[in-house]
């Protein structure tokens, strides 16, 4: 059984991401005293990790890191895995820990529990619970070998406040084989602005059909959406008709999201959209049909025509946060 | 070229669901059962490969037990040529890596060179097996793919990357790819495909037959285990607000900025 915990932390090429200050945050939390160290890929330096917890931070960094591919980041975490000894490794739940932790699971012959959203120390072991069936279910967690991996669900924890440690940098040497990376990225497409990606997302505004049309999409949603620097969302309903990307689909078949603030503007709330944002902190909805099931999950509902309402809210949002 | 398919058969994801024992996991009494929604993208897409003479055969795999053979059979009705059912008692309680070494195993017997999955089966949503196969069986795999195009021992796969960025990916076969939504829109059984079905072979293996030590797999090497199932947590009773629409803007800002505190 190994010690102390091991934090992925994600970046956006200049700063860490939110999940890497949640994930620290728990993970000092959680390991009592134990030491707690940071794994970085993609760039050589701790940044203020040190700040935040992360006692020792182990870099692997080069240009097989230019883009995501499971063979290098595989290979990075077993190296920080065999360097730090930990008992529990985390990660946020992001694209890549996903694609990932499976393999590194299987290369290690231990155990990885999916997209957790809480943990706790319970009998001297980590324990987590997560999410099933859509969020239909929850179900406690337990991770028996050596060392535990977990991804957690981004917005699941409050992220920490710097206390001032500063940390030791540990460069990992990957001894990279031919053959070890069985996937080459050939081309990538950023999305358009700088809109934050749904499953990291503190606000999303959504659209169901009743947008009726892209422009309605544009002219309602998205501007709401802009008036709080908020990520659009959309239902599936929306998606198929083309008034959205597939990839800003919330629910069953779309991203699983968990904002601290969701807007479902003319969604009905069906159990495959619930799915996706049910574990949302505060939902604010606005359906003209006072039925409408997603209702019974709402925090603040208005009963209204969203192409009424919407623009009014924009025009509130705008002057209240001017 | 032989093309594998996991398969898993999953609740239907309108079902309600309940828990009768919280050591147990959900009461699966009445619950209507299908393919799990990104398995289907994965058969329509290896059909359609077979369709454009890429693949010579699509052959469908699933751990499970006797039950599953009806959603084997819609399968087998979309056009699959034939399936595996990989059963045994030693399999029982197996966590995601267990049925991973399952699969893993019957795929090796087989001389398969593309493995077609779901992204993830929405009843656990552990999104793991398909990776895990890959790593055992040390194939590429492509995650999440919204497109395939399969070239001469060599794959291009346009993959949802974390952030909103759209990779295109090429790695050589073998390899493993997850089905997002968005691959393909899954074709309806034809009346003469389900009367084919009827007659289509479903080989049922044990651990015997894939040369695989039962303690690797089942509840024995399991390292993951759930317990504690409950319904979500209830949420606190919500408020519809009041007046007319500017009244209740303003009153939806004021609750948000006071009560939520954040806006
Ligand atoms: C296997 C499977 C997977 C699925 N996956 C997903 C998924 O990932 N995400 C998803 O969202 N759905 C998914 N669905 C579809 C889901 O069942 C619903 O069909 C879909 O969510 C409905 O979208 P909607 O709420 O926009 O449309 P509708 O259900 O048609 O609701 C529109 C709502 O808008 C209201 N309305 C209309 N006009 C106005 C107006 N002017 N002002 C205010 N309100 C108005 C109506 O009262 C109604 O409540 C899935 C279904 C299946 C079978
Ligand atoms: N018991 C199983 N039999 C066959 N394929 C499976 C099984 N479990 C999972 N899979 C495959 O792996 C994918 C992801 O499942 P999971 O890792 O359970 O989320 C599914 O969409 C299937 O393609």
């Amino acid at each position: 059984m190994g010690n102390g915990i091991l934090v992925v932390a994600e970046h956006d090429g200049s700063n860490f991401k939110k999940t890497a200050y949640e994930l620290l945050a728990k993970a000092k939390a959680l390991a009592g005293g134990a030491p707690v160290s940071a794994l970085v890929m993609g760039r050589s330096d701790a940044g203020d990790l040190g700040e935040y917890g992360a006692a020792t931070v182990y870099t692997a960094d080069g240009d097989v890191f230019a883009h995501y591919t499971p063979g290098a980041y595989v290979k990075a975490l077993q190296a920080a895995v065999s360097a730090a000894d930990p008992a529990v490794v985390l990660a946020p739940a992001s694209a890549e820990a996903k694609d990932a932790f499976p393999r590194l699971a299987a290369r290690l012959g231990v155990g990885y529990a999916t997209e957790v959203t809480e943990l706790r120390v319970d009998g001297g072991a980590v324990v987590g619970r997560r999410p099933q069936y859509g969020g239909k279910a929850f179900s406690d967690v337990h991770v028996s070998s050596s060392v535990a991996l977990f991804t957690v669900r981004p917005n699941s924890f409050p992220a920490g406040v710097a206390t001032g440690g500063s940390s030791n940098v540990v460069a990992l040497s990957l001894d990279l084989q031919p053959g070890d990376v069985k996937t080459t990225v050939v081309d990538s497409e950023e999305p358009s602005g700088d809109v934050v990606d749904l499953t990291e997302a503190d606000r999303i505004v959504s659209g169901g059909r009743a947008v009726k049309s892209k422009e309605g999409f544009d002219t309602i949603i998205r501007t709401l959406a802009a008036s709080i620097g908020a990520s659009p969302g959309a239902s599936r309903a929306a998606v198929d008709a083309g008034y959205a990307p597939h990839s800003e689909q919330v629910g069953q078949t779309g991203k699983v999201v968990n904002p601290t603030l969701y807007i479902a503007c003319g969604i009905s709330g069906a159990i495959q959209h619930l799915a996706g944002m049910r574990t949302s902190k505060v939902i604010v909805s606005i359906n003209k049909d006072p039925e409408a099931p997603i209702f019974a999950l709402t925090t603040y509902g208005i009963v209204g025509d969203i192409f009424e309402v919407c623009p009014l809210l924009t025009e509130a949002f705008t002057a209240a946060l001017a | 070229m032989k093309i594998g398919v996991l398969l898993k058969q999953v609740p239907s994801s309108d079902e309600q669901i309940k828990i009768a024992d919280p050591s147990a996991g959900i009461a699966t009494g009445d619950i209507k059962w299908t393919i799990n929604p990104y398995d289907e993208y994965a058969v329509e897409e290896a059909l359609r490969l077979k369709d454009a003479k890429k693949a010579s055969s699509v052959v469908v795999y699933t751990v499970g037990g006797k039950a599953v053979e009806q959603r084997i059979r819609d399968a087998l009705a979309m056009g699959a040529d034939g399936a595996v059912r990989l059963d045994d008692p030693a399999f029982e309680g197996s966590d995601c890596l267990g049925i991973s070494r399952i699969l893993s195993a019957a795929l090796k017997a087989d001389d398969v060179s593309l493995v077609m999955a779901g992204k993830q089966a929405i009843d656990g949503d552990n999104a793991q097996v398909p990776m895990m196969v890959a790593e055992l069986l040390d194939w590429a795999c492509v995650g999440v793919v919204s497109k395939l195009e399969i070239g001469d021992g060599s794959l291009k796969a346009w993959r949802a990357s974390g952030g909103g960025v759209q990779d295109v990916v090429e790695a050589n076969l073998p390899a493993v790819i997850t089905a997002d939504k968005g691959l393909n829109e899954p074709r309806y059984a034809s009346l003469r495909g389900i009367m084919m079905a009827k007659r289509k072979k479903i080989l049922v293996k044990g651990a015997a037959d894939l040369g695989l030590d039962g303690a690797t797999v089942g509840a024995g090497a399991a390292h993951v285990v759930e317990d504690a199932w409950s319904l979500p947590p209830a949420r606190p009773a919500g408020r519809i607000l009041e007046g007319d629409n500017a009244q209740r803007v303003q009153e939806l800002v004021r609750a948000l900025h006071e009560e939520a505190k954040i806006i």
